[in-house]
């Protein structure tokens, strides 16, 4: 590794995906250097809500911040990435990403390839500390639902990002990083980046980044692509234990082939990779990243054997002059109490001990932004489409939610389920978690900001392990 | 004509963007999809939900992949984050709306009974062990 700087030329590149959020299979990324042969390992740790709680982290250790699962799992794979010459890139720096490249270089010397590998790091994602500065300057920041300006909530606010796309992971690639680490930006950035890099693509040829962006979500939830959580004929899908990840095989023309490693689990079809196309998705004619509008219904899925799908002709549309931020802010707080109670009348029983849980927080003068039901085992999942329990079911979990801004308020409530043991409807467990816990909500704010706002802060540099 | 479960016809995926699902629904084959393309309309699907959607239903074609998205804008509660419900990324909504019935004809109903559901007497694989 790291003996080559600026774009190469190949025919194939080979993105395998290995963490589709932060908590995803540990091994997963394991069995994708190992299993065969790959160019780039992309690993997305960062969920929405991920941000906030790595602020939260931050803030009460200025070393954190960031997804720490990534160092010891580079300490690990460092040695077969430098001997297979494997790439790795990664949006696990959360919001420290500096912090997270510090201690991937020492995982680095840790595993002994100190001298034989570049990290490359970008920032200039992170606008929490530049927001009022933003806004003075005339950025509105509204929310893109509502149209409400950010100056409303900003005292709550708790971190603003913007979701960068591939031309910085392009510029450290270019440096000659073997491993780029980022803050937020686009998932599919991580995979689309290697092909702008090894293919030569400029950000003008717009059919070929549409078709790099629907390969970088199809490769951004991890096995959600190749059997997880796929619907169709589900119990067919082979050892889900040892599922393989998803590998996006991409050529020079844009077209790419989904796959996975010989031997893994799981299953490659149309139908796995066509639920992963559906899976999150608005308008599919304008599926917006920060460099090209992606037309989805361009796309063509060819069956090319077992475990094999073909993806070509998709095209695209010129990005827009906006960047996506995403702004986490303190709303309140929330906390959510269980009980089980068992036949017969199960559903019975929950219901008569949720009329007199809500009669006591009256009582109590409690208010609430609203306090929510659900019967886990009846309608949990989809509501009044269930229909009505039967008298036999054999059991039922009571599921009460509060929320509101009122803390203590949030508090009290957590002390009033388990009393329902002793004081409420018969035959009733599963209190043996203890209280419910109170949690920050942690609300979402999207938004736009131009992208001549946030580009001259975005930085990429490259150090040696 | 006769009516049957949208789950012996298509298979789905569904997910969030804040306080708004989207559910993608796949045909299992080109007539299928046609059929549904012409019955499955936002406002049949609006209808179906009833009050767990509280906002508009939108619908969008993917003829491409056999497929029609929905949004359903206001179906979680305030969101992944805000949410109180068991389910506030809407990861399940998918086969909520697979219970849907629609009309279709005969032959088409009688070749897609069963499909889309566990087959009669399956019982889970055994556990493979490591190293075997």
């Amino acid at each position: 590794m790291s003996v080559g700087t600026g774009a190469t030329r190949r025919d194939l590149v080979r993105v395998a995906g290995a963490q589709g959020f932060w908590g995803d299979d540990l091994e997963a990324p394991i069995r994708q250097v190992e299993g065969g042969p790959v160019d780039y390992l992309m690993l997305d740790y960062l969920a929405e809500v991920t941000m906030s709680v790595l602020r939260k982290l931050k803030a009460r250790d200025p070393s954190a911040g960031y997804a720490r699962d990534f160092v010891p799992l580079m300490e690990r794979i460092f040695p077969i990435c430098v001997e297979r010459g494997i790439r790795v890139l990664a949006n696990a720096g959360g919001v420290n990403p500096g912090g997270c490249a510090d201690d991937v270089i020492e995982a680095g010397r840790a595993a002994g390839v100190a001298g034989k590998a570049r990290i490359g790091l970008v920032t200039g994602d992170d606008l929490t500390d530049r927001l009022e500065d933003l806004i003075a300057a005339g950025h509105e920041l509204a929310h893109m639902e509502t149209g409400r300006p950010l100056a409303d909530i900003l005292g709550s606010v708790r971190s603003a990002n913007v979701y960068l796309g591939a031309e910085p992971i392009v510029r450290a690639l270019g440096l000659g990083a073997d491993v780029v680490v980022t803050g937020r930006c686009a998932d599919a950035a991580l995979t689309y980046a290697p092909m702008i890099h090894e293919f030569g693509w400029s950000f003008d040829d717009i059919d070929l980044l549409a078709s790099g962006v629907v390969a970088g979500h199809i490769n951004e939830c991890g096995a959600q692509s190749t059997g997880g959580n796929c619907l169709a004929d589900w119990w067919e899908i082979p050892d889900l234990a040892t599922v393989g990840f998803p590998i996006v095989e991409a050529r020079p023309d844009g077209s790419f082939t989904v796959t996975k490693h010989p031997g893994s689990g799981g299953r490659v079809t149309r139908a796995s990779v066509t639920e992963q196309i559906v899976y999150e998705i608005g308008d599919p004619r304008a599926y917006v990243t920060p460099d090209v509008v992606a037309d989805f219904t361009s796309v063509r899925l060819t069956d090319e054997g077992p475990d094999r799908v073909g993806v070509h002709g998709v095209r695209g549309r010129p990005p827009t002059e906006l960047y996506k931020v995403s702004v986490a802010y303190s709303a309140g707080w929330k906390a959510v109490g269980t009980l089980t109670y068992s036949w017969p009348d199960a559903a019975a029983k929950a219901r008569a001990a949720d009329v007199v849980l809500r009669e006591r927080l009256d009582r109590l003068g409690l208010a609430f932004d609203d306090v929510r039901t659900e019967l886990v085992g009846w309608n949990s999942t989809h509501g009044a489409l269930a229909g009505e329990p039967s008298a036999e079911t054999p059991e039922v979990q009571l599921r009460v939610g509060v929320r509101g801004t009122d803390r203590a308020a949030v508090d009290r409530f957590t002390r009033e389920v388990s009393p329902l043991v002793l004081t409420g409807p018969p035959t009733v467990t599963g209190y043996g978690g203890g209280r419910p816990r109170v949690q920050e909500i942690m609300a979402f704010w999207p938004a736009l900001v131009r992208k001549d706002a946030v580009d001259p802060h975005v930085e990429v540099a490259v150090r040696d392990v | 004509m006769t009516k049957i479960q949208l789950v012996h016809l298509a298979h789905a995926r569904s997910g969030d963007k804040g306080n708004t699902a989207n559910v993608g629904v796949i045909a299992y084959d080109a007539e299928a999809y046609h059929l549904l393309a012409e019955r499955l309309t936002a406002e049949r699907v609006k209808s179906h939900f009833g009050s767990i959607v509280k906002g508009e239903v939108e619908r969008y074609e993917l003829p491409n992949l056999g497929a029609l998205n929905f949004l359903l804008h206001g179906a979680l509660d305030g969101g992944g984050t805000v949410s109180l419900m068991n389910d506030a990324q809407g990861k399940v909504l998918s086969t909520a709306i697979l219970r849907m019935e629609i009309d279709v004809p005969e032959e088409v109903a009688a070749a897609a009974r069963g499909r889309g559901r566990v087959p009669p007497g399956w019982t889970p694989p055994e556990r493979r062990r490591s190293g075997g």
